[in-house]
């Protein structure tokens, strides 16, 4: 059976797939990025499978960093979901401390990843550099686009939850939670292919 | 469910005209922009066929043109056209006013976010009306903007203008994203009670297929877009070979994305057509069911058609075969929508109103671009009529079908719900024959010289002996592109005269069975008195139950028939 | 409607042509059954006192037969076209033959650099000449053009022959052609490459046998 209920704008609505409708909205948009990451994710391997030389430029990055932001990005994620898991409860402190740690986790994942640009640019590897550099800045520097908006929303999300104007909105947490777990598998996907570069000899 | 919707207080005119919320309003603002790129692009149209049939000598009311200048008045034709008169009118306008109404919700399901779309497009429209002047002038580089062409400034003299150029369509893609996910999520979450997805008019079918269609081709081309502009301003060599990149990298983005946009403009269209030619033929749409499938196939199949844009273009030649096969296997879907548009004509009571007129216009135009495709589909003569007036002449019909014929169609046959007023039948008329008569004086003369060779984005046939002797031929389409330029005008006049002048319309002035015809003319915010309930489908002319000839969707039942009402929409 | 075509003097033109020819009867015959179907049902079913339109639907399969079997003719027709199409595809861009001559015609903005690899036969050599905007062969001869550009993308386009490909930068793209009459003809860039696009066109000089060996002891003297 339908449900409705009604929308900020006053305006009262249907759901007739019992979806709820900002959901589905939200999954519509993430479909829409998942062809643009999947567009330059797919040109990148294209362009290097056809090229070579890429491994030397690869075997710059430093794995080490590159690992720690992987684990700093995967424990947003683990904060995220024990945000929504509060959320899911009703418990709005719960829901401030972990949106809190998302947060801050988000914007250590981007910290440093501007020190490993600088020092990367600094070294001479500019975009500039060659065909990997080129993919590598683009890729990461889309990503880290997505990180802050992230970041900014979790931030909106935070402080609306310490005005006390979360109540009876929680499923906000859920919609973005969805999107940040989105932004953590892009990079799970960005890791191996930029990071972990393919055996010296080969692409 | 049946809760009044609150009279409205007094709005101020900025919350109405300006900052609304209302999908109408946005149908609206879409529409009054899309028609001034229309105009524009109308102009661009008249330049580039001057120089084509004058060259080198000045257009009267603009002056001399001359080859640079006709590399940007090409470019920014096909980009106007495309993106901000198509799309924007064949989406933002009809999609906009017509899904919510027709689904029977009250507006869209995030009327913010429309209005975010709107807004980002007006933008859009901004940037790229600022790029006609910084220094340098607009993108000139074609509507295709291929690199190397397009990656290095000193290629084509042009700098500000591309960078604008592709900030421009950015925001566009932004834009429409935003609309198609309010499309998508309104038409499934937002029908009225009874509203089952086959029982949506077929015209909803076509929005969001588009919409998808949209949504997950335009990716790869946002993501080779930022590519192009990092290659411009910053000197990277993603398509640059001396660097490392390859040109034909941007190719396969554009058309990723290039090919299925054309049937995001396209089955809006046809949209249009398969609501109307079944009304005025006072019977249903022949083959409901198959032809919703046969829109999905060719959306399905639009994502693996793109590289038949890139047959010469140095890829490996054995792609050519694959990808010639799922093209010319996408001309069947296509196909059988036109043989249901003929079998729906059969056995009809046929009236030829103006909205009528132009929807048989779309279906004899859609066929001859349809037909012609077949020529291009076909790799061995591909190599041939590859960038010639032949490729040109065929997407014309196509698109022409739906941004022009379809939408002239939807403009007189909704203009009444729209604006509460009914449009004048002669001038509609006089409007139909000029331009169908002139639109094909325009465009056979261009099939005929692309098969003389006549290359595209040339500003001088002249200067080529072997196309000298097909010169009257480009005389004679300029002649027919003036009067078709001027063929509007009865439009121009109906439309605003209408305005304030037409008969004033009544709720269902033309007896018609969808929801959007149980409103008011025009609605008011919240579109309904109540929420329908639906009890059919949209297309029950002359049933043999009824003594009239059409029988609402929202019409209850007789006693006698055991049917529930109220149910929840089954999908 | 082909009279518009540029006379043909190549070997494989023919086999496009018929292609063209083969598209066109096929389409010209659903031009007719289907313009022919509305324009008789829009007279035959127009709006008449007291008649009232068939109520059908079409969504039985007995009933969309009547759409489904022409989609079906269609496909086998479309099939059929595709298939005699792969034939002259391969003939032209995949099964280049051995060639008498070879050329490397390098585009730029905005003419094409001919580098004819002279009596060795090699590119890079002392022999080389390079001509501008100049392609000379000898008549009913294999011509193997390899396909470069110095800028932008070009497309060398030989509307007398039926042959196109695009010169793109960054690589050598081969290309084969065989003339069968002698004359000149023009060879005009089919890709958009900047302002200076229109207007950018070469010759194809054909030879006969005799006048393409005065050609070459012109300008090989020395041999």
């Amino acid at each position: 059976m339908a449900e409705t209920h009604v929308m900020a704008t006053g305006v009262e609505i249907r759901t007739a797939t019992g979806i709820p409708t900002g959901k589905m909205g939200l999954w519509w948009f993430l479909a829409s990025e998942i062809v643009l990451f999947g567009g330059l994710i797919g040109a990148y391997i294209m362009s290097r499978l056809g090229s070579g030389g890429w491994s030397e430029m690869a075997a710059h990055l430093s794995v080490p960093i590159g690992t720690i932001n992987t684990f700093v990005l995967l424990t947003s994620s683990l904060t995220m979901v024990l945000a929504f898991a509060a959320a899911d409860k009703g418990d709005q402190k719960g829901i401030r401390t972990w949106l809190l740690l998302t947060v801050l986790l988000g914007l250590a994942f981007l910290i440093i990843k501007g020190f490993e640009w600088g020092s990367e640019i600094g070294a001479g590897f500019t975009p500039m550099a060659g065909s990997f550099w080129s993919f590598y800045y683009t890729m990461t520097g889309l990503h880290a686009l997505h990180v802050l908006a992230g970041v900014v929303i979790n931030l909106l999300l935070f402080l609306s939850a310490l005005m006390g104007l979360l109540r009876g909105r929680e499923h906000r947490v859920e919609l973005a939670g969805l999107y940040w777990h989105f932004v953590d598998i892009v990079w799970i996907f960005l890791f191996p292919l930029l990071y972990l570069s393919w055996p010296k000899g080969g692409l | 469910m049946s809760a009044r919707v609150e009279v409205e207080e007094r709005v101020s005119f900025f919350r109405t005209y300006v900052f609304s919320i209302d999908h109408k309003m946005i149908a609206k603002q879409y529409l009054a922009i899309g028609l001034f790129w229309a105009i524009v692009g109308g102009l661009l149209a008249y330049l580039m066929r001057w120089q084509l049939a004058y060259p080198d000598t000045e257009a009267p009311g603009w002056g001399f043109i001359g080859p640079e200048f006709y590399n940007m008045v090409v470019t920014m034709h096909g980009t106007i056209m495309v993106f901000f008169v198509a799309m924007p009118i064949l989406l933002g306008a009809f999609g906009n006013f017509l899904i919510p109404l027709m689904v029977g919700a009250r507006d869209m399901a995030f009327p913010r976010l429309n209005m975010l779309s709107v807004w980002t497009f007006a933008l859009s429209s901004l940037v790229l009306l600022i790029s006609f002047f910084v220094p340098g002038g607009a993108a000139s580089a074609g509507w295709t903007g291929y690199p190397p062409l397009s990656a290095k400034p000193i290629y084509t003299g042009v700098n500000w203008g591309l960078n604008l150029w592709i900030l421009a369509l950015a925001l566009e893609f932004t834009s429409f994203l935003m609309g198609g996910i309010n499309f998508l999520t309104t038409t499934a979450n937002l029908r009225a009670p009874g509203m089952s997805m086959f029982r949506l008019p077929l015209l909803v079918w076509m929005q969001i297929t588009a919409a998808v269609l949209f949504m997950l081709s335009v990716g790869p081309l946002i993501a080779g877009a930022v590519m192009l502009l990092l290659d411009r301003v910053v000197g990277t060599s993603f398509y640059l070979p001396e660097g490392g990149g390859d040109p034909l990298l941007w190719q396969h983005l554009f058309w990723f994305f290039g090919h299925p946009e054309v049937y995001v403009i396209l089955l809006p269209g046809l949209g249009i057509m398969l609501e109307i030619l079944p009304f005025f033929s006072r019977k249903p749409i022949f083959g409901y069911r198959p032809i919703i499938y046969s829109t999905i196939a060719a959306g399905i199949l639009s994502f693996v058609v793109w590289a038949h844009h890139q047959f010469l273009s140095g890829m490996d030649p054995r792609l050519a075969m694959p990808f010639s096969l799922t093209t010319i296997i996408i001309s069947v879907p296509f196909a059988l929508m036109v043989f249901a548009m003929i079998a729906t004509l059969w056995g009809g009571s046929i009236s030829f109103p103006t909205p009528m007129l132009f929807a048989l216009g779309t279906l004899a135009v859609f066929l001859i671009g349809g037909l012609t495709g077949i020529f291009n589909g076909s790799a061995p003569v591909d190599i041939y009529i590859h960038d010639t007036y032949f490729v040109v002449s065929h997407f014309h019909y196509t698109l022409f079908s739906a941004a022009l014929f379809a939408t002239f169609a939807g403009l007189y046959f909704w203009f009444p719900k729209m604006f509460g007023r009914m449009m004048n039948e002669t001038l509609g008329k006089l409007h139909f024959w000029l331009t169908f008569f002139l639109f094909n004086a325009v465009f056979i003369p261009m099939f005929l010289l692309g098969l003389g060779g006549m290359m595209r984005r040339i500003a001088n046939p002249m200067q080529y002996d072997f196309l000298q002797p097909l010169q009257p031929l480009n005389v004679f389409a300029t002649i027919a592109s003036i009067l078709l330029l001027l063929g509007q005008i009865p439009f121009v006049i109906n439309f605003f005269w209408s305005l304030v002048k037409g008969k004033v319309a009544e709720r269902n002035p033309w007896q018609a069975n969808t929801l959007e015809w149980s409103a008011p003319s025009p609605p008011p915010h919240g579109n309904f008195d109540t929420v329908p309930i639906v009890y059919r489908g949209p297309y029950e002319y002359s049933h043999p139950s009824v003594p009239e000839d059409w029988l609402p969707q929202d019409r209850p039942t007789m006693p006698t028939l055991r049917q529930s009402s109220g149910q929840a929409a089954a999908v | 409607m082909f009279r518009w075509l540029p006379e043909m003097v190549s070997t494989y033109g023919g086999e496009i042509d018929s292609m063209m020819y083969l598209i066109y009867y096929i389409v010209g015959a659903w031009f007719l059954l289907t313009y022919g179907a509305i324009a008789l049902f829009l007279i035959l079913y127009r709006r008449r006192e007291g008649r009232r339109a068939t109520y059908i639907e079409g969504n039985s399969l007995r009933e969309a037969a009547w759409i489904l079997v022409p989609c079906l003719v269609v496909l086998a027709l479309d099939l059929w076209i595709d298939f005699r199409g792969g034939e002259v595809w391969a003939k032209v861009k995949r099964q280049m033959p051995p060639s008498d001559l070879r050329v490397q015609v390098t585009a730029k903005q905005f003419n094409w650099e001919m580098l004819y690899p002279g009596p060795d036969g090699q590119f890079g050599t002392g022999d080389d000449l390079q001509l501008e905007n100049e392609l000379h062969v000898p008549v009913n001869k294999v011509v193997r053009v390899v396909l470069k550009s110095k800028d932008v993308i070009h497309s060398f386009f030989l509307p007398h022959l039926r042959l196109k490909q695009d010169a793109v930068p960054g690589r050598a793209i081969e290309a084969w052609f065989e003339a069968t009459k002698p004359g000149r003809y023009e060879i005009p860039c089919a890709e958009l490459c900047g302002f200076g696009h229109s207007g950018m066109n070469g010759w194809l000089i054909v030879h006969p046998a005799d006048e393409y060996e005065k050609w070459v002891k012109e300008h090989w003297s020395a041999s």
